[in-house]
């Protein structure tokens, strides 16, 4: 059993034993879900069938059907592709990284955190897919021996980079969340007492049986996956900033994007865990493993990272001065003061200024104006996308040539579709999977539980 | 030949471990400890080897690289060498830096595909396998311990359950197995 100081803030509040831990996580799981989970279900639901419906729309017309045009030749789909990576990169970065650093906060929100970002890169999925417009055809982005000749695809373009980044990124962070699965689902598996259930969950947890030497392998896989996840996290954003960067499109072409880009993806991803668990520990009654201090440690997160885009943004304008080439200096000025100022500042008060305000602890440690902060950020991180990729490109090389764009509603529908087919996908899991590691929290109970803090004997053995 | 298990259940992780201790220094062999987490510091009490699943993802991974470096070789270089912008790809190591992200990617992907794939085939925990665990109580809030006679030759039944006694579980059960 590792101890911790005193002075610590228990991670586990109340007086839990090893088993009110399984009952707190499979209680919901077990009794009838709130009349509050069909309703946003519902809407969930039907929001996410408008986009699909949208989706059949738009592959059987073509993706004319967007808004785009000659100078813009891309806007909302590679917006929304980036914007939903983004997201979908503080699942792995709090399973993967804070395991490595052995931050036992994550234990609490790792697993939501996890179906999060699958669910989100799904969602990220989507775009390039429907954006080949013959999505039939979109095995051709592997290099398969083919009928036409010596045609392979070019491994040289940072696009196909992407097609190895997302799979890659999207198969390990779905083995990384199942492998951590398993034992729980066991654990639901031996308390079900309908038929249906204890045969569904027998099939989900693969017999795990919780065997030592199984555990001994749980341990090093799940150590090695990190390790692995780690520098998996790093590339994949790096990789996404590269379909721009390699360009020569000012305002693309810089070599500040890769860190900035993942910079920027934490802070989106942690926005959204903010967002989700703030409702979700609420709505199941989770508030003694995912409370105050959890959300502080998160805040500081998001502040840190919230500070790095910010210094990303000042030094871009910086060296859009500094390089001397007007073109570069022009795409900067344009976005400020140009027609898509409003998308400027808008990402720059949500993305710069209020990260800043996590400075004061009362606020980083209000759970009102966190879930508010979340939502800001969210918002702000889509403008910053938005605001690279049209405002960069709706000034082309000849004023002939210049363009705004304007979103069909088409492409409204797909957006709010994946955001409600997001939804659908997260309330599905908070119904029918543990919502908490629920085994890994037991292994922290001793150490960092606060009944066990409080008590006397915590600090005998020193 | 028949063979008696003895389940020995616990209410908690440290007195399993203790009495484990306790149990092994008078020369009892435990062939098996089932616990709703890992133990830390049980593995080796009662002899369970480390794993060496961490030295086949790095294999894996050599694999994943391989057959990246060998795949892009033959589809940029060999096969057809994709002139962009008059610059084609003469060799593997003029052009390697693009050839860079994908073969990080690769090996990560074999790495873990291959390790998790490895974990569960050596666990014996497919879909659909039935639960193995003695007690389902086993993965909630209760430790079990699994011995058997027939790995305790030297040792009587009835030595062996007072020095259980001793160690003071919650339950003890006895199987049969033909």
């Amino acid at each position: 059993m590792q101890k911790e100081a005193a002075i610590r803030e228990p991670l586990i509040l109340g007086h839990k034993t090893y088993h009110d831990v399984t009952e707190d996580v499979c209680r919901p799981i077990e009794d009838k879900a709130p009349k509050m989970w069909y309703i946003l279900f519902g809407i969930a639901l039907v929001i996410g069938l408008y986009g699909v419906g949208s989706i059949m729309y738009l592959l059987g017309t073509g993706i004319g059907v967007w808004g785009l045009n000659k100078t813009i030749g891309w806007a909302w789909d590679i917006t929304n592709f980036v914007w939903w990576v983004g997201i979908g990169h503080a699942g792995t970065l709090i399973s993967a990284v804070l395991l490595l650093f052995r931050q036992k906060w994550r234990m609490a929100i790792n697993r939501s955190a996890e179906a999060m970002t699958i669910f989100a890169v799904f969602m990220a999925g989507t775009f390039p897919l429907i954006h080949m417009g013959r999505l039939w055809v979109g095995y051709w982005v592997m290099p398969i021996p083919n009928q036409f000749g010596s045609l392979w695809v070019n491994f040289n373009s940072p696009l196909l980079w992407d097609v190895f980044a997302i799979s890659t990124y999207l198969s390990v962070s779905l083995v990384f969340w199942y492998i951590g699965l398993i034992p729980d689902f066991a654990t639901i598996r031996d308390r079900a007492k309908k038929p249906l259930a204890k045969k569904m969950y027998s099939i989900l947890s693969f017999g795990w049986s919780g065997r030592a030497k199984h555990w001994n392998r749980f341990e090093l896989v799940s150590l090695v996956l990190a390790g692995l996840a780690t520098p998996l996290v790093f590339s994949v954003h790096s990789i996404v900033s590269f379909d721009f960067a390699t360009s020569v499109i000012p305002g693309w072409h810089t070599t500040i994007f890769p860190p900035y880009f993942v910079a920027g993806a934490v802070f989106s991803g942690f926005a959204m865990v903010q967002t989700l668990l703030l409702i979700m520990r609420k709505a199941m009654g989770l508030e003694a493993y995912i409370h105050t201090k959890h959300v502080e440690y998160m805040n500081i997160v998001i502040m840190v990272t919230g500070s790095i885009v910010g210094t990303a943004y000042i030094t871009e304008l910086f060296i859009s001065w500094y390089s001397g080439v007007e073109y570069e200096s022009y795409a900067f000025i344009n976005r400020a003061t140009g027609p898509y100022w409003w998308a400027y500042w808008s990402m720059m008060t949500c993305n710069v200024i209020s990260p800043q305000l996590m400075w004061f602890r009362p606020l980083r440690r209000s759970l009102l104006f966190t879930f508010f902060i979340s939502i800001v950020v969210n918002i702000g991180m889509w403008f910053e996308r938005y605001v690279i990729i049209v405002t960069s490109i709706h000034r082309d090389y000849i004023p002939a040539a210049w363009s705004m764009h304007f979103p069909s509603h088409i492409d409204i529908a797909v957006y709010l579709g994946t955001i409600g087919l997001f939804f659908v996908f997260f309330l599905l899991f908070a119904r029918y999977f543990p919502v908490l590691a629920l085994n890994e929290v037991k292994t922290i109970l001793k150490g960092s539980g606060q009944s066990y803090k409080e008590s006397p004997d915590y600090h005998k053995h020193h | 030949m028949s063979d008696k298990v003895l389940y020995v259940m616990y209410d908690d992780d440290e007195a399993l471990k203790h009495s484990a201790k306790n149990l092994v220094s008078k020369g009892v062999k435990i062939s098996e400890v089932f616990s709703p987490f890992p133990i830390h510091g049980i593995d080796p009490i009662i002899g369970v080897k480390n794993t060496r699943l961490g030295i086949m993802a790095f294999l894996y991974g050599l694999i994943g690289l391989t057959l990246a470096t060998i795949g892009m070789r033959f589809f940029m270089v060999v096969d057809w060498p994709m002139n962009i912008g008059g610059k084609p790809n003469f060799s593997y190591l003029e052009n390697m830096l693009a050839f860079v992200p994908i073969s990080f990617e690769f090996t990560v992907m074999c790495a873990a595909h291959g390790m998790a794939i490895t974990y569960l085939l050596r666990n014996k925990t497919l879909p659909g396998m039935p639960a193995q665990n003695p007690d389902p109580r086993t993965t909630d809030d209760k430790f079990v311990m699994e011995i058997r006679l027939s790995e305790n030759h030297n040792i009587t039944e009835s030595d062996l359950d007072s020095m259980l006694q001793e160690t003071g579980y919650l339950e003890l059960d006895k199987k049969e197995i033909k």
